[in-house]
């Protein structure tokens, strides 16, 4: 390896403020990276792999500094130079992708304008050249009408095609490197592709370097050559992409491999009346169909997946059942009897026996209320407990999700943290004693290994409390751990439905097909791979 | 050369007291409240003082002015000498005394308006908000074209019609400046109805009044708050202003706003006296902004 | 382009219907009145003749709706009726004071505005600096003095030395420059109590975008912190700023008041206050229906305008 080195961070310390203490966000870490490399940096929430990753940029966000260590650029000591400098590299030598094209475009303007902005005020080239430029750009990265996309405002673009066009300017002043922070975490799974291939495809024509910021390995197998794991801003282990995959040192490591090692039992056909049925619903808001015509059922101690991706109508089915949402036509049966529509019209019994657990615990429990309440209230309203016998119960509630009740009886939510909160959301659901759960995307705000701890608390509950699960999901490895039967859902149509273990076999559709295998692998050949299967060049 | 010795005199006053106070809000306060005195603006711990100030002599004032509240005492228009420190008004009543008074009655008045607008207008705008659909088009719709009409110029018209006594003086401020507070409760309101914590009570059966009392006003009280210093504010600046137009508290009740408008002719002979109590009204609007900015920008800070 | 024109067609009818709900509530509002309107005004003591004469000048004898319908097709028409205690026709009160107001209110608008969004812009640019901090105190400051006591410090301070008169005389020989030169004691008390606010206000709606994404992207593209602010946040702001100065040039028709009256400014509101004092109930209403006319067009303005500068709605996808 004889290549020139274009980076170096060593010993880098940056300090995050809450009121007016300091903490440590990232503690020393190093990093080195060679001209026309690709780097992955991997870790979860609280990383500080983001931060990081901005630091390489000699940027550090409002309310956080640089305390520590060094960041050399190409000869250039980004901590000692004056902000002119660093600001004179942004942009043109170092450039940046953000997670969510859609909030990080400027809404006044058009895409055309924001580009040419770096090249122009950096001196690199005239505002025409710049111009055609980015209409070679866009033709590269593969955006339909590469002409006359630049001349619309980032609203009129889908999120997908803004995360190309993102790419592309980062491109504009062709930097030595760029800095990609989650640029697909926001898109649909088959969206996902189309923007890995365009990214992989402009690095590797111009030989930019990059430091690829993700909290999938999958992904970043995909677009790496080396990766570095963080963990609560310390580096755990750093190695070339392959051999990382194949043997992972460190323990932390390993467990990030064996997170969906999770699989629930196979469980027999189910007979006897669906708890739940849905037959023939057609809902909407306005004048806009956004389910049509769709029907499945749900039977006790038993988990239905509900699958799609954004748009496709799986949330809106669970609006439909829990009654926030009357439907048009057709209609929701409980144990065989029709509900009435909407949920004001249902009784106290009705509403206690179906219950809902929230993606985003955050939003979902009164961060004003103590957990006593929380989770006593439903019990409190449904079953008419009082007093001592409130107390127990709610004790058993806080033991059965694995939280001490002396503990944690009288927190508020917000003394919790995202695993916790999102048990408090269980337990409130517990609470009502339900036969119907509908969990709206419970896992996908979380960490793996806390995602990991919660499928199988739920997974236990189901077989304890014969449970019925509506599970919705976009995340095709937690159907694969979690769910008995699957619905596929697309446009507000449920294009297939059966076992968990028929349609990924042997899925009928072509549309669960591309849905299926648009999930990356972690296998640094995949993408190539499926690429060449789809007919892309690659 | 007055201008810049005031000016100086004024800015002096008010470093001393900020740093008294707050050096004295620091050792007073119990250890869970430490950390907000801790980062807090020389502004807000001046605030803090001049509104205690406030309260303090509204509440002793018979005891501590040195004449009764409307009693005639001498000629007018006295100087600034002993026994009447700052001289007499246009009927000859102590200025000092009329000033204390002035505490009680204005600053009274204001907070019972604001206090009424406030009760009636953020149970409505949340109640609004909760409800949602027709009830709250109506409501809004309503409210917004009652805003329409600028509010002095709303309550001039009030009071044209039912008359000019401190009950329908309070009870009108009270009714227009309810709608501003209807505003800012439906707003705050509708960003916690949107919550998801709000739909699981909806779909566990809670009534309106559970959902209003425990899982809306406990969430909204922070901007409420902040909200009832600002419309106090605005609430007694009005007041003010109608008695100096001399269509709100009227003689022989102190009241500061109408004490400008009596003793105004000293102005043009360059008499300070008539500013004193229009100072008095600006400061504790100072006071009690300089505060809610502290809270506001507390609240906000949280929030990054 | 359709559906921009829809939009500022929806909100013209809009803008109507609240006029509407205006007149209603303004000329309703004496309907409130528990008792007698005519004893209500004259007293106690008023002989049953005098009252008879009143209610039939009133027109209370018609009923209520009947009485509404009058008055509104009068003032469709520029007639607002006869005042009560000058017998004049109030059409003939208002019109040379209408003019006068707007003069004062327009004069204090050319001042405070430019001023405001620039003081703004640069407490936004020098955010948590010293500068930002004794901005705000003193606009915090100034937005918490009674509008008379501004006066009455300007008063003593500028016109006790001679430099600027302290009460306004518009006689047939005034000259457009004597009014500037009249009027600016009370202008200038306008501008200071409306300039804190929309000051204030320019620089949160800057300061709150400041946090978003594109904010963030645009200085990692290396651009200048004049740069970021004027070109990225301000664009964005536009809308909320717009809205800011609708609101203190309707907040000025309320100043417009006090003010008047303390430099005896032959104004409308000096009308009103007179009116109020006698309870000249339909000179009151004329003028109420005027401010409130007035701030229903600001506001409306300021929605056109706030559409026209959102790409979101000038550019549908």
């Amino acid at each position: 390896m004889d290549k020139q080195v274009l980076l170096t961070i060593k010993g880098l310390k940056i300090e995050g403020r809450s009121g007016d203490a300091w903490h440590p966000i990232v503690k020393g870490v190093d990093l080195t990276l060679n001209k026309g490399e690709v780097l992955g940096l991997i870790g979860e929430s609280g990383a500080g792999k983001s931060t990081i990753g901005l630091a390489a940029m000699g940027f550090a966000r409002d309310g956080c500094r640089i305390s520590g260590g060094t960041i050399d650029f190409d000869g250039i000591d980004l901590r000692a130079a004056p902000e002119a400098t660093r600001r004179g590299l942004r942009g043109k030598r170092i450039a940046y992708v953000a997670q969510s094209a859609a909030a990080s475009f400027n809404p006044a303007h058009k895409l055309i304008d924001q580009y040419s902005e770096g090249p122009v005020i950096h001196g690199v080239m005239p505002r025409e050249k710049a111009e055609a430029d980015a209409i070679e750009l866009y033709r590269r990265m593969q955006l339909p009408n590469p002409e006359e996309i630049g001349f619309r405002y980032p609203h009129q673009v889908s999120g997908g095609q803004l995360q190309r066009a993102m790419t592309a300017m980062a491109m504009a002043c062709r930097p030595d490197l760029i800095i990609f922070d989650e640029p697909t975490t926001a898109l649909d799974v088959t969206t996902q592709i189309e923007v890995l291939h365009a990214i992989r495809d402009i690095v590797e024509q111009f030989g930019t370097a990059a430091i690829y910021i993700t909290h999938d390995l999958a992904v970043v197998a995909q677009m790496a050559d080396r990766i570095k794991i963080l963990l609560r801003g310390d580096e755990i282990e750093e190695s070339d992409t392959r051999s990382m995959l194949a043997a992972p040192k460190e323990d932390y490591t390993k467990s990030l491999w064996a997170v969906r090692s999770f699989v629930r039992a196979e469980q027999p056909p189910a007979t006897g009346t669906p708890v739940v049925s849905v037959r023939n619903v057609t809902a909407g808001y306005g004048a806009i169909d956004i389910l049509k015509d769709i029907s499945f059922d749900i039977h006790a101690r038993r988990t239905v997946a509900v699958v799609g991706e954004s748009g496709s109508g799986k949330s809106t089915a669970a609006r439909v059942i829990t009654g926030l949402l009357p439907p048009r036509q057709g209609q929701v049966l409980f144990n065989g009897k029709p509900l009435p529509p909407s949920f004001k019209s249902r009784s106290r019994e009705e509403l206690r026996q179906c219950q809902m657990i929230y993606q985003m615990a955050d939003t979902a429990l009164n961060p004003k209320l103590r957990l006593r309440e929380l989770i006593g209230r439903p019990a409190e309203m449904y079953l008419g407990l009082k007093g001592k016998a409130l107390e127990t119960r709610i004790n058993d509630l806080l033991t059965l999700i694995e939280l001490e009740p002396a503990k944690y009886i009288d927190r508020l939510p917000g003394e919790l943290s995202g695993g916790q909160k999102q048990r408090i959301g269980i337990a409130r659901a517990l609470a009502a004693e339900p036969k119907l759960i509908i969990c709206d995307e419970v896992t996908s705000a979380l960490d793996q290994i806390v995602q990991e701890g919660i499928l199988k608390l739920l997974d236990r509950l189901q077989s304890e409390l014969n449970l019925a699960y509506m599970f919705i999901t976009h995340d095709l490895a937690t159907v694969k751990s979690i769910a008995d039967e699957v619905v596929v859902m697309q446009r507000g149509l449920v294009v297939e439905r059966g076992p968990k273990s028929d349609l990924f076999a042997a899925p009928q559709q072509d549309y669960t097909n591309l849905l299926l295998s648009s999930v990356p692998e972690m296998d640094p050949d995949w993408l190539a791979r499926l690429l060449a299967a789809r007919g892309v060049r690659a | 050369m007055t201008v810049l010795l005031s000016l100086i005199i004024g800015l002096a006053l008010f470093f001393a007291i900020g740093i008294a106070s707050r050096a004295a809000l620091r050792s007073a306060a119990p250890a869970h409240h430490k950390p907000m005195f801790r980062d807090m603006p020389l502004t807000a711990s001046f605030g803090l003082a001049v509104i205690l100030f406030y309260v303090v002599v509204a509440i002793l004032a018979p005891a501590i002015a040195p004449f009764g509240e409307g009693e005639v005492l001498g000629a007018q228009y006295l100087p600034w000498e002993s026994p009447y420190y700052l001289g007499t008004d246009k009927l000859g009543r102590d200025m000092l005394t009329r000033l204390i008074y002035g505490a009680r009655n204005t600053v009274g008045i204001a907070f019972a308006t604001t206090a009424l607008a406030f009760v009636l207008g953020s149970l409505l705008g949340i109640w609004a908000a909760l409800v949602g659909g027709k009830p709250d088009q109506f409501l809004s719709r309503f409210v917004d074209a009652l805003m329409a009409i600028p509010a002095l110029i709303f309550s001039l018209l009030l009071l044209t019609i039912f008359g000019t006594s401190v009950l329908t003086l309070i009870l009108v401020i009270a009714a227009v400046d309810a709608t501003r507070v209807y505003r800012l409760a439906r707003s705050v309101a509708q960003g916690i109805v949107v919550m998801d914590y709000i739909e699981a009570a909806r779909l566990r059966g809670e009534g309106m009044w559970h959902l209003i009392r425990r899982e809306i006003l406990p969430n909204a009280m922070a901007p409420l708050v902040a909200e009832f210093g600002l419309r106090f504010c605005f609430v007694f600046l009005s007041i003010s202003a109608l008695s100096f137009l001399g269509l709100g508290i009227k003689p022989p009740t102190a009241d500061w706003g109408s004490m400008v408008r009596e003793n105004a002719t000293l102005i043009t002979f360059g008499d300070i006296t008539p500013l004193l109590p229009a100072g008095a009204i600006a400061l504790l609007t100072v006071a009690v902004n300089f505060v809610v900015d502290w809270q506001l920008h507390r609240a906000s800070g949280l929030k990054e | 382009m359709n559906a921009i024109w829809r939009m500022i067609v929806h909100r013209l009818l809009l803008g109507v219907l609240t006029l509407f709900i205006i007149s209603v509530v303004i000329f309703g509002a004496t309907e409130l009145l528990p008792g007698d309107l005519a004893r209500e005004l004259l007293g106690q003591s008023a002989t049953e003749e005098t009252l008879a004469a009143l209610r039939e000048q009133l027109g209370l004898n018609d009923s209520a709706p009947v009485r509404y319908w009058n008055w509104l097709t009068g003032v469709l028409q520029g007639d607002f009726g006869v005042s009560m205690a000058t017998q004049k026709p109030i059409s003939e009160l208002v019109g040379a004071r209408l003019g006068n107001t707007l003069f004062l209110a327009l004069y204090a608008a050319a001042m405070s505005v430019p001023l405001s969004l620039l003081l703004g812009i640069l407490a936004a640019l020098w955010r948590n600096t010293i500068f930002d901090r004794a901005s705000n105190a003193l606009a915090l400051t100034a937005i918490s003095f009674p509008e008379f006591f501004v006066a009455y410090i300007l008063i003593l301070y500028l016109a006790q030395s001679g430099l600027f008169p302290s009460l306004v005389r518009i006689t047939a020989a005034t000259t457009f420059g004597d009014m500037l030169y009249m009027c600016f004691l009370p202008s200038l008390t306008l501008t200071m109590v409306v300039t804190a606010h929309m000051m204030r206000m320019t620089r949160a709606a800057i300061i709150n975008l400041l946090a978003s994404p594109y904010i963030e992207m645009s200085r990692l593209k290396g651009m200048s912190p004049m740069r970021v602010v004027v070109r990225h946040a301000v664009p964005n702001a536009l809308a909320p700023i717009i809205n800011v100065v609708a609101l203190n040039l309707a907040y000025l028709i309320t100043g417009v008041v006090v003010v008047e009256v303390v430099f005896v400014y032959p104004g409308l509101g000096q009308l009103m206050i007179d009116a109020v004092t006698n309870r000249d109930i339909a000179v009151v209403q004329a003028i109420a229906l005027i401010f409130a006319s007035a701030y229903v067009l600001l506001n409306l303005i300021a929605d056109v305008l706030s559409t026209i500068t959102n790409p979101r709605l000038m550019h549908r996808r």
